[in-house]
């Protein structure tokens, strides 16, 4: 393909000044970005990407950047896009690296086919549409990886969050914090049942302390811990009822099923104690 | 067992089983003259809204009998599957396992004892 070589001849014979009129944008950017990176960093990435870039120009196929010869470029700008996530840039940043590439490119081809008008529109339409390609994929990988981040961070919060301690022999705390959402329920659900199994305890203290709104959808979570509790022959306190939530519960209408209630854990467990028949004496 | 009765549910029930089940049951709640029945689940992993009736309709059964009924061994997922299905077979007692079956059971039974008209 004519165009295409005019791109790697291009390329290689304006080396220095396409690198250098690449590098000026590239550094101007980098002062008013919301990431840091060194000037010899910059440079150092410029000239890697280079590298890569010819070396897949001089396969001559411009038009997939999906296909093997493409591979490394890829790979490349996926690892940049990862670092700059890292160290705080935003996803435009990155982009930019690539489309930044486009006005030195555009002026060296100028030069090269002043006197040929057809090629160069050829030349700047392939330069565009690759550069622009390449430009989406560094916004793709990055937002994938913030996706990925995102996943993890969600999976920690919801293991963090849904503890079973055991307070005493035959008595368990499940503290709960945040929002119970359905999603939450159930592994609460799955995790406390495990747990009275293993441990044999009779009575589980739900303490909602940490749960900014009971609405009746949350109500409706809680009641269904509760009736699976009871149906694996364990009992059920709820502690940490804060008065507005006690507010809300009534206004609802919500029928708390005689479950029992405490303001706290400590007359939850005291309560519990003495179901188990433990007593304490002061000496 | 003594005076209880241990009913050991271990396949899937389906009807024609399920009134066998509960047509020997009673019979044999009258029989012994037993007082309690209790209906061991554990070694179900799955429990439908059939299952769930059938449980349901033994304990009323027992209950008429003057028996009591308590329902042990219910394994977590099982426990999930009824919350879920809107099961939560309200009036019957449940026990984490047989020991503690009995243990209920007897409390249960004693309580009647002191409340019976002299």
């Amino acid at each position: 393909m004519g165009a295409v070589n005019s791109i790697a001849a291009v390329l290689q014979k304006r080396h220095a000044d396409i690198e250098g009129a690449w590098l000026e944008q590239l550094t101007t950017a980098s002062a008013s970005s919301s990431g840091r990176v060194a000037n010899e960093e910059l440079k150092r990435q410029a000239q890697e990407f280079f590298k890569v870039f010819e070396q897949a120009l001089s396969s001559g196929r411009i038009d997939a950047i999906a296909g093997p010869e493409w591979a490394e470029v890829r790979a490349f700008l996926e690892d940049l896009s990862r670092r700059r996530a890292l160290a705080g840039f935003g996803s435009e940043d990155t982009a930019s690296f690539v489309f930044s590439l486009k006005k030195p490119l555009f002026e060296a081809l100028r030069q090269e086919n002043i006197a040929d008008p057809l090629q160069l529109a050829e030349g700047i339409w392939n330069v565009t549409m690759l550069l622009d390609k390449l430009g989406l994929h560094t916004v793709t990988a990055y937002q994938r990886a913030r996706e990925g981040v995102i996943n993890r961070q969600q999976q920690e919060l919801l293991e963090l969050s849904t503890p079973v301690v055991k307070l005493w022999d035959g008595i368990l705390a499940l503290p709960m914090i945040g929002t119970l959402d359905s999603a939450r329920t159930q592994i609460v659900m799955e995790s406390l049942l495990q747990k009275i199994v293993e441990t044999e305890s009779q009575i589980a203290i739900l303490d909602i302390t940490g749960v900014p709104t009971v609405d009746t959808l949350v109500a409706q979570h809680l009641l269904k811990t509760v009736t699976a509790l009871r149906l694996m022959g364990a009992e059920c306190i709820i502690s940490g009822v804060r008065p507005q939530i006690a507010q809300t519960i009534v206004h609802l209408g919500v029928d708390l099923q005689g479950v029992t209630t405490k303001a706290n854990l400590a007359d939850a467990l005291a309560l519990a104690l003495k179901r188990i028949g433990v007593t304490f004496s002061r000496q | 067992m003594g005076e209880f009765l241990l009913v050991t549910l271990q396949v899937d029930m389906h009807d024609q089983l399920a009134l066998r089940l509960q047509d020997d049951l009673t019979n044999a709640i009258q029989a012994k003259g037993s007082k309690g029945v209790l209906i061991d689940i554990s070694a179900l992993e799955m429990v439908d809204s059939f299952m769930g009736r059938m449980i349901s309709d033994v304990s009323g059964m027992a209950r008429i009998l003057d028996a009591k009924t308590v329902l042990v061994g219910m394994q977590p997922a099982v426990a999930i599957t009824l919350v879920e299905l809107g099961m939560s077979l309200p009036g019957i007692n449940t026990a984490l396992n047989v020991e503690r079956g009995m243990q209920l059971l007897r409390r249960v039974l004693s309580d009647d004892d002191d409340h019976r008209p002299r």
